[in-house]
C-alpha cells in the first residue's frame, strides 16, 4: 500500500486521473464550517493551535500531514467527539452554519446528530447488519418506513448487492471492507449533513480502499465530506480541497498546525509553502 | 558441507549449572503449591461426598423434614426457602449493581468513580456476621425474622460483586463502539440501553450467577434474620423460611447420627449447586468475550 513516506519525487499522477472536481468560485462556495483560530489542549500539551479555514458545502475537504500533526484531533473537533477524551480542551470559534458549536447551550448530542463520523477502524455493533443500519434511526424517531430507509442507506453505501440476502446475520461476519462501508451507511441513515471519516481505508487493502474512495465521490452531492487521511494519493484522488498540516518545533515543544489550505490541484501541483512542497515530494513525512 | 569444529563450548557450566538447579527447584515447590490447591477442593468434594452418601435419596431432595422423632424426610422445604430468599435477594441486588456499574464506567468522573471503587471493595469485604446484625438491628427488632430480612442481608453481600463485575464487563467494551454510538447523535443512556450493555449481556450475567452462588452458601447473615423457622415447606416470605445453610449448622449440633447425615447431605447439595454455578458462569464469560472479538 502507498504511504507518504515514499521517497520519489513529486507523484501526481492521480491528480490528472481524479474525477469530476468540484471547485467552486469562492462567491458560491456554501460555507459549512468556519474555523476561526481553534487550539486544542490535551492536559499541559498543545495538539493544534491557531487554525483558520473554511470548510465549503458538497464538496470533499481532505487534512493531510505527517503523524502526530493533529489532523485527527482536528476533525474530531468538528463533531465535538473530543468531548469524550478527559483532559481535552478548545480553544477559539468553530462557526457551523453561523452557529459556534463549542457555544453555550449547544447539545454535543444534537452537533453529532447532524454531523456523523466513520472511523479508523471499522465499528459495527454487535449486532444483524440490519439492525447496525437501523438502530440510528430508531433510537432518534425515525420509525417511518424504516426498511425502506436501511435499504436506501445500505444502497448508497454501496453495499446492498452484497448482503440483502443476510440481512439478520451478524455484521462482525463482514470482511473488513463491507464492515467500513456498513459503518458508513449507519452514519448516512440518519441523514446527516456532514459526514466526517477519521482515516477510514487505513485497515483496509487496496480494493476496499478504491471502493470506499469511489464511494466517497459518490456521496458528496448530498453530504459535505471531510477525510483525514495518512495517505497523499488518495487525497490527491479524492478531494476537492486539500488541508496540509504540520508539525512546529519550539522549545521542547510539538504543536501542530496548519500549513496549507488550497485546492487539491494547486496544492499538489503548484504549493505555495516550502513546507507543503517537502512533504508533496516525499522529502519528509 | 563439513561441519567445522566448534571454537566455543555452549554447554552450562560452572555458575550456571548451579542456577539451573536452583530453577528446578523453585519450579517444583510453585508446582506443589498449585498441586495442593486442587488436592483441597478434590478431598473437601469427596469427603462431603462420602460422608453424605447414606442420606442422599429422592426422598431426601423432594420431602420436607419429618416430624421429631420420626425416621426419613428431607431438605426439601430448606431448598424452597433458600430459592426464595436468593431469588429476592438476586432481584434487590442485581438491578442496583448493574446499575452502579453502569454509572462508575460510562458517567462517573475520575474523582467520582474511584472513591466509590474503594467503598464497593470494602464492602465487599465487610464481615457478613456484620452484614448480618446490621440487619438485625434494622428490620428484625420488633418485627421478627423474615425471609425478606434475609433476602435483604443476602443482598448486601451480592452488591459489591454485581456492581464489580458489572464494572470490569463493561470496561471491556473497546472505546471506538461507544464512539461508534455517540456519533450517531444518541444520547449516552441510549447508548448504554441499546449497544453496550446488550454487547455485555453475558459477562454481567456471569458476575450474577457468582453472586448468587455465593450468596446461597452465607450463613452469618441468615444467622440473625432467618433461622428461627417452621420446618414445613412454605413461601411466606414474612415469616422466617427455612433455608439450607441454616439447616446445615442446626442439624450438625443435634444428638441425632441421621441428622448429621442430613447435614452432610444438604452441604453435598449446597456445594454441588456452587460448582455448577461456577462453571456455568465461566462458560458464559467465554462466550461474551467471543462476541466482544477478544
Amino acid at each position: 500500500m502507498m504511504t507518504d513516506d515514499v521517497t520519489i519525487p513529486i507523484d501526481v499522477g492521480p491528480v490528472e486521473t481524479a474525477q469530476e472536481r468540484r471547485t467552486p468560485a469562492p462567491e458560491q462556495r456554501e460555507v459549512v464550517f468556519d474555523v476561526q483560530d481553534l487550539g486544542v489542549t490535551y492536559g499541559s500539551a498543545t495538539a493544534i493551535s491557531g487554525v483558520n479555514l473554511a470548510i465549503y458545502g458538497n464538496v470533499i475537504t481532505a487534512f493531510i500531514g505527517p503523524s502526530g500533526c493533529g489532523k485527527s484531533t482536528f476533525i474530531r473537533c468538528l463533531n465535538r467527539m473530543n468531548d469524550l477524551v478527559a483532559g481535552a480542551r478548545v480553544q477559539g470559534a468553530l462557526l457551523y452554519h453561523g452557529q459556534n458549536i463549542y457555544g453555550d447551550g449547544v447539545d454535543p448530542v444534537e452537533v453529532r446528530r447532524r454531523i456523523g463520523m466513520v472511523f479508523q477502524r471499522p465499528n459495527p455493533f454487535p449486532k444483524s447488519i440490519y439492525d447496525n443500519v437501523a438502530w440510528g434511526p430508531r433510537v432518534l424517531g425515525m420509525k417511518k418506513g424504516l426498511d425502506e430507509r436501511v435499504e436506501k442507506a445500505l444502497t448508497r453505501a454501496a453495499l446492498w448487492d452484497e448482503v440483502k440476502d443476510r440481512l439478520k446475520k451478524s455484521a462482525l461476519s463482514l470482511s473488513g471492507g463491507q464492515q467500513q462501508r456498513l459503518c458508513i451507511a449507519r452514519a448516512i441513515a440518519i441523514e446527516p449533513d456532514v459526514v466526517l471519516l477519521d482515516e477510514p481505508a487505513s485497515a483496509l487493502d487496496p480494493i476496499a480502499t478504491a471502493a470506499i474512495e469511489e464511494l466517497m465521490h459518490d456521496l458528496k452531492d448530498q453530504y459535505t465530506i471531510v477525510i483525514v487521511t495518512h495517505n497523499m494519493q488518495q487525497a490527491a484522488r479524492v478531494a476537492d480541497m486539500t488541508a496540509f498540516f504540520s508539525l512546529q518545533v519550539g522549545d521542547g515543544k510539538r504543536t501542530g498546525v496548519l500549513v496549507e489550505y488550497d485546492k487539491t490541484d494547486k496544492l499538489f501541483t503548484n504549493p505555495a509553502d516550502k513546507r507543503t512542497e517537502d512533504y508533496v515530494t516525499g522529502r519528509f513525512g | 558441507m563439513a561441519a567445522a569444529t566448534p571454537t566455543v563450548s555452549l554447554k552450562p557450566s560452572g555458575g550456571l549449572r548451579r542456577r539451573q538447579i536452583v530453577n528446578k527447584i523453585m519450579e517444583l515447590i510453585g508446582w506443589l503449591a498449585a498441586l495442593s490447591a486442587v488436592a483441597i477442593l478434590f478431598v473437601v468434594i469427596i469427603s462431603v461426598a462420602v460422608r453424605a452418601w447414606p442420606a442422599l435419596s429422592w426422598d431426601f431432595l423432594t420431602k420436607p423434614p419429618a416430624l421429631f422423632g420420626q425416621p426419613g424426610g428431607g431438605i426439601s422445604s430448606a431448598i424452597v426457602g433458600s430459592a426464595i430468599i436468593v431469588a429476592i435477594g438476586t432481584a434487590i441486588a442485581l438491578p442496583l449493581g448493574v446499575l452502579i456499574g453502569i454509572y462508575l464506567t460510562e458517567f462517573a468522573p475520575r474523582f467520582i468513580a474511584q472513591p466509590v471503587q474503594l467503598v464497593l471493595d470494602i464492602l465487599n469485604g465487610l464481615p457478613t456476621i456484620i452484614t448480618g446484625i446490621f440487619v438485625y438491628g434494622l428490620l428484625v427488632i420488633g418485627h421478627g425474622q423474615s425471609a425478606y430480612a434475609g433476602a435483604f442481608a443476602l443482598s448486601i453481600v451480592m452488591l459489591p460483586l454485581v456492581a464489580r463485575a458489572a464494572q470490569e464487563t463493561l470496561l471491556l467494551v473497546p472505546s471506538v463502539l461507544r464512539e461508534g454510538t455517540l456519533a450517531l447523535g444518541v444520547s449516552r443512556w441510549r447508548s448504554v440501553t441499546g449497544v453496550i450493555l446488550p454487547t455485555t449481556f453475558g459477562g454481567i450475567l456471569t458476575g450474577a450467577v457468582l453472586a448468587v452462588a455465593r450468596a446461597a452458601g452465607e450463613t452469618a447473615p441468615l444467622l440473625f434474620t432467618c433461622s428461627i423457622f417452621n420446618p414445613a415447606v412454605s413461601t411466606d416470605v414474612t415469616k422466617a423460611l427455612p433455608n439450607i445453610p441454616v439447616l446445615i449448622f442446626t442439624y450438625s449440633e443435634q444428638p441425632d447420627k441421621a441428622l448429621h447425615e442430613q447435614a452432610w447431605g444438604a452441604a453435598l447439595v449446597l456445594m454441588l449447586f456452587v460448582l455448577v454455578s461456577s462453571l456455568l458462569a465461566k462458560a458464559l464469560l467465554a462466550r461474551s468475550r467471543r462476541k466482544l472479538g477478544r
